[in-house]
């Protein structure tokens, strides 16, 4: 158990340092940051100032190390676009992408075992039918068109909700939140069902394979023989069984959320770390790239392990097949 | 029940006979979604390679345009010009059916050639992996695995991001559709990967192989000649799904505005121009774009679906 977790966590240092290099490379051969950051009109001296200011005059290796070192500390540097630490950009922003995330996984994972407990349950009824249908188009439609067609619908047509933006936020100390105003609510319905669409889907059509799968098993009918109600063999017995497989997906789908809010972030134009980093790859601005780069890595790595850490203590299987490879 | 309409009076039977009577061809004649899936396909393919003949003006060629045209509502005469466009112009006055056909042509390009040069890295390295083990193998499977944790639009945008940055900036456009074939590309090989060797790893223990490596093939021929031919069934249906998901990735890239250029407008960059005319009233910009888009991405997918159930020989 504990080589396993030694050799796991290794590996994924091993990881984090190949992506901090790819992120440092960056840095070295694209382009020169001292062109992009400093205009027309300037002299040599600028240059030489603004050189030694980013330490760009010193070796590679120094430089590499350096950058190891401001980014387990947080530090990346400063963005050639807005000419102000990354890191401070970064915490700026990261709050309206961490509640978009939470709130569409919230959606996805409540809405989404709800209805595949109604799917398998009512398997021949009308309504599961529909919603299985509709679930599959869901899952073929691009997500920003799924934005696009709410903006439409919602928006234009209909003018309730907002298509842009977060609405009115409150600070509460370094963190800037839409909860407590009813603009910051409205602005966050739209891109949250955007965002969590593709996940709920997901959900439903497993919790609902599984639940047809453990509604045949014996216990379930012998629950039934029991004379137990509907709703505790359901509930209790069916689907308590069903939720290992649906966490491990979920866990992993987390990653995914925070991932595809770039596109959501684009369609609504909320101003997120996606969006941040869509702008960085559109104006080339590296330190913003990298800081996103590593911040990502680190999170799917740690989910990760996470995730893999969970299987192997719940699998017994697992372990026997860690010892013999 | 593939057999009756073979008779044994006719022993010189065509190739197409035998094609129209193998499993497969019956499979697909008695699919109704795999027929208006691929028709769809076919039309919309030939649409795109013939857009030059088709289109009614080139989108593309500034002379052709009038931008007193801009704007117009599809099928309705325009107030200045009176010219009437199929499916309406958008804000140049560039007619958006030439627009779509010529931006089809560029999804599809860049959607076939992504999933082509997936295709080949992808079996490539699942054979080298198969067929020598070892450390070879543990190092691309690793690499494979830990490339799958990221989602793949996140890994296309990454590289996109990259090359972006390396190309000197006079070249950015010329050479995005290119950098964005191979970052999706590079984002979708694992899949390849993962299924080539996981049928090689069977195929290389069955005796046609040994008895190949017994009278002295080289590893090469072996994987290539031997091997390859009987685990492509599966490749073939992973390049059909992988098309569709390619499609919809090169439009999430382009709408996203990481992707074809201006100059080279793809579908997303379509849909990309017509979202921000979406308040003003005109819904034909973005529209039919979009409708374009969904019927390509859709039938692909349908098809990949078909061919995996017609390919797969325990459904038989």
């Amino acid at each position: 158990m504990f080589a396993y977790i030694v050799r796991r966590m290794f590996q994924s240092v091993i990881v984090l340092l190949v992506v901090g290099l790819v992120a440092f490379s960056m840095f070295r051969f694209v382009g020169d940051p001292i062109d992009n950051m400093l205009g027309q009109e300037r002299t040599q001296a600028d240059i030489d100032r603004l050189r030694t200011e980013l330490g760009l005059d010193q070796p590679f290796p120094v430089q590499y190390f350096k950058f190891l070192q401001g980014a387990v500390q947080g530090n990346f540097g400063v963005s050639y676009r807005q000419g102000r630490p990354v890191s401070t950009i970064i915490a700026e922003r990261a709050p309206a992408t961490l509640e978009l995330a939470f709130v569409s996984g919230f959606l996805a994972i409540t809405v989404g075992i709800a209805l595949g407990v109604f799917t398998a349950i009512r398997r021949q009824g009308v309504a599961a039918n529909i919603i299985m249908t509709v679930s599959l188009i869901g899952v073929s439609l691009p997500t920003f068109l799924i934005g696009i067609l709410l903006i439409y619908i919602f928006s234009v047509e209909l003018d309730l909700l907002p298509s842009f933006g977060r609405g009115e936020t409150v600070m509460i100390g370094g963190w800037s939140t839409g909860f407590l105003t009813a603009s910051g609510l409205k602005a966050l319905i739209l891109p949250a069902i955007t965002l969590g669409l593709y996940q709920m889907t997901l959900i439903m059509r497993l919790v609902r394979s599984e639940m047809l799968e453990v509604m045949r098993a014996d216990y379930v009918r012998f629950a039934r023989a029991r004379g137990l109600s509907d709703r505790v063999i359901n509930f209790r017995h069916a689907l308590k069984n069903t939720l290992v497989p649906v966490i491990t997906i979920t866990g992993l789908q987390l990653g995914s959320i925070i991932a595809f809010a770039i596109i959501t972030e684009t369609v609504f134009q909320w101003p997120g770390v996606g969006l941040l980093f869509i702008n960085a790859i559109q104006f080339v601005d590296i330190p913003v790239m990298a800081a996103y780069l590593m911040l990502i890595s680190v999170m799917f790595v740690t989910i990760n392990l996470i995730v893999d850490l969970l299987y192997y203590a719940i699998d017994p299987r697992l372990r026997v097949d860690a010892r013999a490879t | 029940m593939t057999d009756t309409a073979e008779s044994p009076k006719a022993p010189a039977r065509s190739r197409f006979a035998k094609f129209w009577d193998s499993d497969f061809a019956w499979s697909f004649r008695h699919s109704p979604v795999a027929i208006i899936a691929s028709l769809v396909v076919v039309i919309l393919v030939l649409a795109a390679i013939f857009a030059p003949l088709i289109a009614p003006h080139n989108p593309f060629d500034p002379a052709s345009l009038n931008l007193m045209n801009g704007f117009t509502p599809p099928g309705t005469p325009n107030a200045f010009t009176q010219d009437t466009f199929l499916l309406g112009t958008d804000d140049q006055g560039r007619d958006v059916f030439s627009t779509i056909l010529y931006g089809m042509r560029i999804s599809l390009f860049v959607g076939a050639s992504a999933v082509l040069l997936a295709m080949i890295i992808g079996v490539v390295l699942g054979l080298v992996a198969a067929y020598f083990g070892g450390w070879v193998e543990t190092l691309i499977m690793r690499i494979a695995d830990v490339q799958l944790t990221f989602p793949a639009i996140l890994v296309a945008m990454l590289i996109f991001g990259i090359a972006k940055g390396v190309t000197p900036p006079e070249y950015r456009n010329e050479m995005a559709i290119y950098v964005l074939i191979i970052a999706i590309a590079l984002s979708d090989w694992v899949q390849f990967a993962r299924v080539v060797r996981g049928a090689a790893l069977v195929e290389k223990n069955k005796e046609y192989v040994q008895a190949a490596r017994l009278i002295g093939r080289g590893s090469i021929p072996i994987m290539f000649r031997h091997i390859l031919p009987n685990v492509l069934s599966p490749v073939l249906v992973i390049a059909t799904i992988s098309l569709a998901l390619a499609i919809i990735a090169e439009a999430t890239l382009s709408f996203l505005g990481v992707g074809a250029p201006p100059t080279q407008p793809s579908l997303g960059t379509l849909i990309r121009i017509g979202q921000g005319f979406l308040f003003s009233g005109e819904w034909w910009i973005l529209f039919f774009p979009a409708c374009t888009l969904l019927a390509l991405a859709l039938s692909v997918n349908l098809l990949g679906d078909w061919l995996r159930d017609a390919l797969n020989p325990k459904l038989r």
